[in-house]
C-alpha cells in the first residue's frame, strides 16, 4: 500500500507497479480510500450539506474501509491476489489527528485492519507537493482542504496549513509503521525503479505467481 | 438498583470528542435497550407523552435515525452484503452524528432525551457476531454516560412469541442470518438472540443498567418505569469534581465516569 500527503505521486506510483505486478502474473486487485458503493451516498450527503464532525467524517471513513476490508481486500487476500491499496489506515491515522481526533481512539478504531505486507510511503517536501496540487488542478474541496478546522478563509491557505500538518503526522509514523520511505522528489522512474527493488526483495523471486504467502493469520494492525 | 446519586452530570466513558462543549447539559439522559421485539417501542411511546405531561421537553431519538446515516444504513440493510464490522462502523457513524447534533444540543437545553438503544446495542450486536469486547468498548468510550439504562428483559422464547403474534414473520437481521446463526429463521432467530441477551447481561452491571422484566403485561412494565424515571428527576445532580486521570485510565477494562467538570484539557 501507498501513502503521502496529496501531491506526493503515490497514485502514479501505485498504479505503474500494479500494472508490472500484473505483467508478472500475479492476480492484482486494486482499492483506493473512499471507494465503497455502500457508503457513497452518505459520504456525499455528508459533504454537500458540510455536516461532519471530525468524529462522524472519521467514523464514515472506517465505514469505508472495513467494507472494502471486508467485501474485497480479505477474500482476494485469502485467494492468493496481491492487493494494491492507495491510502490505507495511516491515511486516517494522520488526517483524523490533526482533525482533533484522539489519536489512540482512531488507533484503537482501525484495529481490524490487516497489517500491510510492505507499506510504501512518499517522502515529499510540503511546497514540492502544493506546486503540484495547486498548478495542475480544479477548485480545492471544502473537506480536503481542511475547511471545517477553521484554520483560514482562505481556502489555499487552508489548504497549505492543513498538509503541513498531516505532513507532519505522516513524518512521525514511518518509524513505528515500518514504512519504506520513496523520495518522491526524484523521477517518476527512479521512483518506480525503487518500489520494484523492495517489492523484489521483499517478496522474493521465486514466488509462484498468483501467491503472494500471506499469513492472514498475522497479527493485525496494533493488535 | 443503580445508584442515581452517586451519577455525576453528564459525560463521556473514556474519549472526549474533539470539538465538544459538555458543560452545562442540563437535560437527563435516558435509555431504553433490550434485545429485538422485547417491547422497546411500546415503553417509549408511552413514556413520551407521560413525561411531556409532568411538564418537561421530550426528544426520543434511535438508532439510523440520523439525518448523516439513516438513510445508507437502511439501504445497506436491503442487500445484503453488509459485513459485521462494516454494520458496527456504520451504527458508530449514525450514532455519533445523533449524539453531536441532536442529543447533546437537545440536553444543553435542558430536554429530557429518551432513546431507543444506544451504543450497548451497536456493542452487544458486534459482541455476539465475535468481535472483540475491549475494541468495542474504547471505540464506543465516546458515549456519554446516561442518567439512566432501562434493559428491558426477556428470554429468548419470550422473544419468539412477540415476533410470531406480533409481527408474523422472522425478519433477516433480527434474526443474525448475516452470520448463518442457524438453518432456518426459526433456529437462526433464537441462537442470535439468546447470544445478544447474554452480551446484555455482561454489560448490565458494568455499564450500571436497571434490569426491568419485560415478560410482564406491557402495562406493569409501564408501571415500573414510570416509578424508576420519576426517580431521576426527585434526586437533583451535584457535581462531584473528579480530576481525570487520562493514563490510569486507559488501564481499566471497565468503563470509568468523568464529570463534565473535569473537562477535555
Amino acid at each position: 500500500m501507498v501513502e503521502g500527503i496529496d501531491g506526493s505521486g503515490k497514485s502514479t506510483q501505485i498504479a505503474l507497479l500494479s500494472q508490472w505486478l500484473r505483467l508478472r502474473g500475479y492476480a492484482v486487485a486494486f482499492s483506493e480510500w473512499n471507494s465503497s458503493p455502500l457508503v457513497k451516498e452518505t459520504t456525499r450527503r455528508g459533504k454537500k450539506k458540510e455536516m461532519f464532525t471530525p468524529t462522524s467524517f472519521s467514523l464514515i471513513h472506517a465505514t469505508d474501509f472495513a467494507d472494502r476490508m471486508e467485501r474485497y481486500i480479505l477474500p482476494l487476500l485469502k485467494a492468493g491476489a496481491v492487493v494494491c491499496a492507495d491510502r490505507y489506515a495511516y491515511t486516517a491515522f494522520a488526517r483524523d489527528v490533526v482533525r482533533g481526533v484522539d489519536r489512540a481512539w482512531v488507533r484503537n478504531l482501525y484495529r481490524f485492519a490487516l497489517k500491510p505486507d510492505l507499506a510504501f510511503y512518499f517522502k515529499v517536501p510540503l511546497e514540492t507537493a502544493l506546486g503540484r496540487i495547486l498548478g495542475g488542478r480544479n477548485a480545492l474541496k471544502y473537506y480536503e482542504a481542511g475547511m471545517d478546522l477553521g484554520l483560514s478563509r482562505n481556502i489555499e491557505e487552508s489548504f497549505r496549513i492543513f498538509q503541513g500538518r498531516i505532513l507532519a503526522e505522516y513524518e512521525a509514523m514511518i518509524e513505528e509503521m515500518g514504512f519504506h520511505v520513496i523520495d518522491a522528489t526524484k523521477s517518476i522512474e527512479s521512483q518506480q525503479k525503487e518500489m520494484r527493488r523492495i517489492v523484489l526483495r521483499e517478496f522474493g523471486t521465486v514466488r509462484a505467481p498468483g501467491v503472494l504467502g500471506v499469513d492472514l493469520n498475522a497479527a493485525r494492525l496494533h493488535a | 438498583m443503580p445508584d442515581y446519586k452517586a451519577r455525576p452530570p453528564l459525560s463521556y466513558y473514556r474519549t472526549a470528542l474533539p470539538g465538544v462543549d459538555y458543560s452545562e447539559l442540563q437535560g437527563k439522559l435516558i435509555v431504553v435497550e433490550g434485545p429485538d421485539a422485547v417491547g422497546r417501542s411500546t415503553q417509549i411511546r408511552g413514556l413520551k407523552p407521560w413525561l411531556e405531561e409532568l411538564g418537561h421537553a421530550v426528544l426520543d431519538t434511535g438508532m439510523a435515525r440520523s439525518a448523516l446515516a439513516g438513510k445508507g444504513i437502511k439501504e445497506a440493510k436491503q442487500g445484503n452484503t453488509l459485513g459485521p464490522v462494516t454494520m458496527t462502523m456504520y451504527y458508530l457513524t449514525d450514532f455519533a452524528d445523533r449524539l453531536e447534533n441532536e442529543i447533546i444540543p437537545a440536553l444543553r437545553a435542558g430536554v429530557v432525551v429518551l432513546t431507543d438503544r444506544y451504543i450497548y446495542s451497536v456493542m452487544a450486536r458486534a459482541i455476539a457476531r465475535g468481535e472483540n469486547r475491549a475494541w468495542m468498548e474504547r471505540t464506543a468510550g465516546f458515549a456519554l454516560v446516561p442518567h439512566a439504562t432501562f434493559y428491558l428483559r426477556a428470554e429468548v422464547q419470550h422473544l419468539v412469541s412477540r415476533v410470531v403474534v406480533g409481527r408474523g414473520a422472522f425478519d433477516y437481521w433480527e434474526s443474525g442470518l448475516d452470520n448463518g446463526f442457524g438453518r432456518n429463521m426459526h433456529d437462526s432467530f433464537v441462537r442470535y438472540q439468546s447470544r445478544l441477551i447474554r452480551v446484555f447481561d455482561s454489560l448490565a452491571d458494568p455499564y450500571g443498567f436497571e434490569v426491568i422484566d419485560a415478560t410482564r403485561p406491557p402495562v406493569e412494565v409501564f408501571e415500573s418505569l414510570k416509578t424508576s424515571v420519576s426517580r431521576i428527576f426527585e434526586t437533583p445532580d451535584k457535581p462531584r469534581i473528579v480530576p481525570p486521570r487520562k493514563s490510569a485510565q486507559r488501564s481499566h477494562p471497565v468503563p470509568t465516569l468523568r464529570t463534565a467538570s473535569s473537562r477535555r484539557e
